[in-house]
């Protein structure tokens, strides 16, 4: 045996064809009579479709097919479905209006697809899509959700009165209203948590295609979970037979979220792609991504912490508004509340919480779960109010969170969740050291003999990943199980390929999976491959989001392969003559304790195949297992990042000085791409706090619909990132990962804007920090 | 109306039909199948699909294919040796994680070359300034920014 696989940092398996070009995006496929979609989209938020004119389009040059919101309603194909009911203050389950894969009557959104036209190429899509004449009747739009509610706001959909889909509530009301009542101190904040457009790199492409032979249909999908996407698809859309239809994810540029869910366009193009006897394939441009890929945030809140006079913390109360657009997208209702409000305690003794949450409808695209998904909006609430009762108290803000760190685990939370295990100090103690906090005084002094302001932020995020439970989720309003599935095939010489329902789309589990997999069998890495993606090869899977992938799908595999290697020891004792529990596995080989008898794994996987001297009457030939694992808990990341800026109060740019992040991920499993997630992680939500603005004119069009216009942070706008762990493995799974995908989002943008407001001298300051806000914050200030 | 274009693609002389609106990116992919150059947005900015023109780093989504005429392209797909031992750019991206989900990969790839040919030995800022026309949602830049700068090197001192 070489080096140890687990912890190392093992270069990626997948990097190759990536690098070389030979990585198979969806729209890098082009299958045989290949004919291509254009979607008609509504240039209106709100209008009433009076009439549909396509006659001159028909005639169009290439053009295969036309259909309508009305040939789909004569299909009788359904609206896109919510994978999560939420059940709200009344006991009530929330307001489901239908949602159309296309417009009926009526278009809610600018983007909104009403048309889609079937041609040779994707220029004659185009061109006929242009000839499409609709008639609409502009409606007003509301496109602000804490006006949504409001007396006389324009209505979305008759059945949501009020734009109203729920209003929702956690944590004892009366106990968090004494504990104000009480205080010796009260911060408020008034907070808006901008809505950010995901714009993974690669647009969202599908390509559906149908067989008469065996009536039977394939969608190649950019897809976060094909198997979601299949059961979405067709139980609750098209009334289809699984069995009948496979969904294939090959390689994905990138999530985020935003590849989570089942969307309009993936549906049509696999009905379309059936009537007209031809492949089709849609691939978005970057334009209908801005208007059409589900967005993420938009919340609003109002929150409070009251303190005794040491900086206790005594209670939280929360109040807030989440925009969920035009309609309820596949996981949308649950963000802004079970992923959201359950993670208000953040890494605090807070004994009492209640959090509020009203979900809105407007003229909006819809909102869904953005890398972090209502984790960030926690943080950011519980992070920006501490730091501010820190300074409102003139208590040292790391101190003022020691004070009130949870140190004993098993703790359980006001509101609902059960961490596990944790270490708060042991990561802002190595935070602040990384970060040479002791150093900052002079670094400020420095600063301002250079007529510039400088600031320092914290931020001690928690998060809840591996999701989830199942019997949890379900008592939540969960529409799905949440476990995940793995399958372990030996070869007959004993190499290994591994199907597993967790998908990659840039995290690299063909390399980190197969650590573990080697490290277990005891083998080169080289002989074990990982499958994903394809519906038709891996038995089952959830997907990848939240953080999933190593603690929900990773421990699938361990399961699978304990099997594996229990198999092995059966068909292994048979071989040596021994008793089996006198067999040991290690290091790759089958050992009978105290003697030198031994097989190796590839012997024993040969056997298993060529089973000529094999136990017959007590075991199947063959190698191959699967393991279906549901976790036991959630799984909590935590961790404590130091952001430092300084700030020209001229042009009000501001530039990151340093960023250090410290993560207690659990056990890490290959360190390369754990940082790499967290650097990525990080970007993100620097991004959200300094450079992205989803921002509508009031008549509901997007006028950040381009990189022109929205900006996604470039390599100059951040800096070399300073990262570090610290390590509690997790107590319920049995490789102790905890998940890191989403942890740089989430904390942060309240590290950045604590620094920030620490350079200004300032309360609070919407997000994103442009130089523009950051000046005038300061005008604002000084006329003050 | 149709138009033919005649130029070089990785070392092959190549002709096509195509429509004077046609993009050379369109050409690469869809006619000539190289599809390891992509298509991330419409405005010019990603720079996912980012070739080499006669020795310089272009943009193929903002040129039509007939301003292609007679040049000499290069594509990811030729950057490697013909026994698919990597450039040593590629090689750098590798190991220091400069890649994830891989998407924008070979358009950073090719601009980074064409960087590295006047850059020998860039400073941090020299690099994060010119990927001001490369987007990466995956890598926070970080590791990119370290795989330039190595690469880089390792071209000088490969010459």
């Amino acid at each position: 045996m070489g080096a140890p696989l687990i912890g190392a940092r093992v270069e990626r398996k997948e990097d190759y064809r990536f690098l070389t070009g030979a990585g198979q995006y969806t729209d890098d496929l082009e299958l045989p009579r290949q004919s291509y979609a254009a979607f008609v989209r509504s240039p209106h938020a709100h209008a009433v479709i009076k009439k549909i004119n396509s006659s001159k389009a028909k005639n169009s040059p290439g053009v295969l097919a036309i259909f309508t919101g009305e040939d789909f309603a004569t299909a009788k194909l359904g609206g896109l479905p919510c994978g999560w009911l939420i059940t709200d203050v009344n006991g009530q389950p929330m307001k489901e209006p239908p949602h159309p894969c296309l417009a009926q009557g009526k278009v809610r959104y600018v983007g909104d697809q009403v048309v889609i036209v079937v041609a040779e190429s994707i220029d004659e899509a185009r061109d006929a899509a242009e000839l499409v004449k609709v008639d609409y009747e502009v409606l007003p739009a509301v496109v602000d959700g804490s006006k949504a509610t409001a007396k006389g706001a324009p209505q979305l959909h008759e059945a949501a009165p009020g734009n109203t889909c729920y209003v929702w509530s956690i944590g004892d009301k009366a106990a968090t209203d004494a504990a104000f009542a009480k205080a010796a101190h009260v911060t408020k904040l008034d907070l808006v948590n901008n809505r950010l457009i995901p714009n993974a790199i690669e647009p969202r492409v599908a390509n559906g295609s149908y067989s008469r032979a065996d009536d039977s249909y394939t969608l190649y999908v950019a897809s976060q979970n094909p198997h979601v996407e299949r059961l979405l698809m067709t139980a609750f859309v098209m009334g289809l037979p699984e069995h009948k239809v496979r969904v294939v994810a090959g390689d994905v540029g990138g999530g985020f979220g935003s590849k989570i869910y089942l969307y309009a366009e993936d549906v049509a193009v696999t009905w379309a792609a059936k009537q007209v006897n031809r492949p089709v394939k849609w691939t978005s441009d970057r334009s209908e991504a801005f208007l059409t890929d589900a967005h993420g945030r938009d919340h609003h809140t109002v929150a409070e912490l009251a303190l005794d006079k040491d900086g206790k913390f005594l209670g939280m109360r929360v109040k807030t508004t989440a925009n969920v657009g035009a309609y309820l997208s596949t996981f949308a209702s649950c963000v802004p509340t079970i992923l959201y409000a359950t993670l208000l305690a953040g890494q605090y003794k807070t004994p009492v919480i209640h959090c509020e949450v009203t979900a809105v409808f407007t003229n909006t695209t819809p909102v869904d779960a953005y890398r972090g998904a209502g984790r960030p909006e926690a943080t950011y609430v519980v992070e920006r109010l501490v730091e501010t009762a820190a300074r409102e108290m003139k208590i040292d803000p790391a101190e003022i969170r020691r004070r009130n760190f949870i140190t004993a685990f098993p703790y359980q939370t006001p509101v609902a969740l059960m961490y596990d295990i944790g270490d708060y100090n042991a990561t802002m103690n190595a935070a602040q050291k990384l970060a040479d906090v002791s150093g900052f005084s002079k670094r400020k002094d420095q600063s301002i003999k250079n007529g510039k302001l400088r600031g320092l932020g914290y931020a001690a995020y928690i998060e809840a990943c591996g999701i989830a439970p199942s019997a949890v989720a379900g008592a939540l309003g969960a529409r799905a199980g949440l476990f995940e599935a793995g399958e372990v095939r030996v070869h007959p010489t004993g190499s290994v390929t591994v199907f597993t329902g967790s998908h990659s789309h840039g995290q690299g589990h063909e390399t980190t999976f197969a650590q573990v997999v080697a490290d277990r069998l005891g083998m080169p890495i080289e002989n074990v491959d990982i499958v994903h993606g394809d519906t038709s090869k891996v038995l089952f899977g959830m997907g990848t989001y939240g953080s999933r992938s190593i603690a929900v799908g990773g421990t699938a595999i361990v399961k699978a392969l304990d099997k594996v290697i229990a198999k092995g020891r059966k068909i292994a004792a048979h071989l040596m003559e021994a008793a089996e529990s006198d067999v040991v596995f290690e290091n790759g080989a089958y050992k009978v304790a105290g003697t030198d008898k031994k097989k190796t794994f590839g012997e024993v996987a040969f056997a298993a195949y060529v089973p000529h001297n094999y136990p017959h009457d007590k075991l199947e030939p063959g190698l191959n297992e699967n393991a279906f694992y549901d976790p036991a808990n959630f799984t909590f990341p935590a961790g404590t990042y130091v952001c430092e800026v300084e700030v020209d109060p001229e042009t009000g740019v501001v530039k990151i000085e340093k960023f250090t992040a410290v993560d207690d991920f659990g056990k890490i499993i290959n360190p390369m791409i754990v940082e790499g997630q967290v650097h990525g992680g990080l970007t993100q939500g620097i991004g959200q706090a300094l450079t992205e603005g989803c921002q509508y004119d009031a008549s509901g069009q997007l006028l950040t619909g381009s990189f022109m216009d929205y900006c996604i942070p470039r390599a100059s706008d951040v800096p070399f990132y300073q990262v570090d762990t610290r390590e509690t493995p997790c107590t319920h799974n049995p490789l102790g990962v905890k998940g890191c995908g989403e942890a740089g989002a989430i904390g942060a943008p309240a590290a950045l804007m604590n620094a920030i407001t620490d350079a200004l001298g300032v309360k609070d300051m919407p997000m994103p920090a442009t130089p523009q806000t950051v000046w005038r914050t300061l005008k604002n200030k000084k006329a003050a | 109306m149709a138009v033919k274009v005649s130029l070089k693609v990785n070392g092959k002389s190549v002709s096509a039909e195509v429509e004077e609106r046609t993009l050379l990116v369109t050409l690469i992919r869809e006619q000539l199948r190289l599809t390891g150059t992509h298509v991330g947005c419409d405005t010019a900015q990603c720079g996912a699909c980012t070739v080499s023109m006669n020795g310089m780093a272009v943009k193929s989504c903002s040129m039509l294919a007939m301003q292609a005429e007679g040049a000499d392209v290069m594509t990811i797909e030729g950057v490697a040796k013909p026994d698919g031992t990597l450039h040593p750019m590629q090689a750098a991206f590798k190991e220091h994680h400069g890649l994830q989900c891989g998407f924008c990969t070979p358009g950073m790839v090719m601009n980074a070359i064409d960087f590295a040919k006047h850059h020998p030995n860039p400073s941090e800022q020299e690099i994060r300034e010119a990927l001001e026309g490369n987007l990466c949602r995956c890598t926070g830049y970080h590791n990119i920014v370290k795989a330039i700068g190595a690469g880089a090197r390792a071209m000088a001192a490969s010459k």
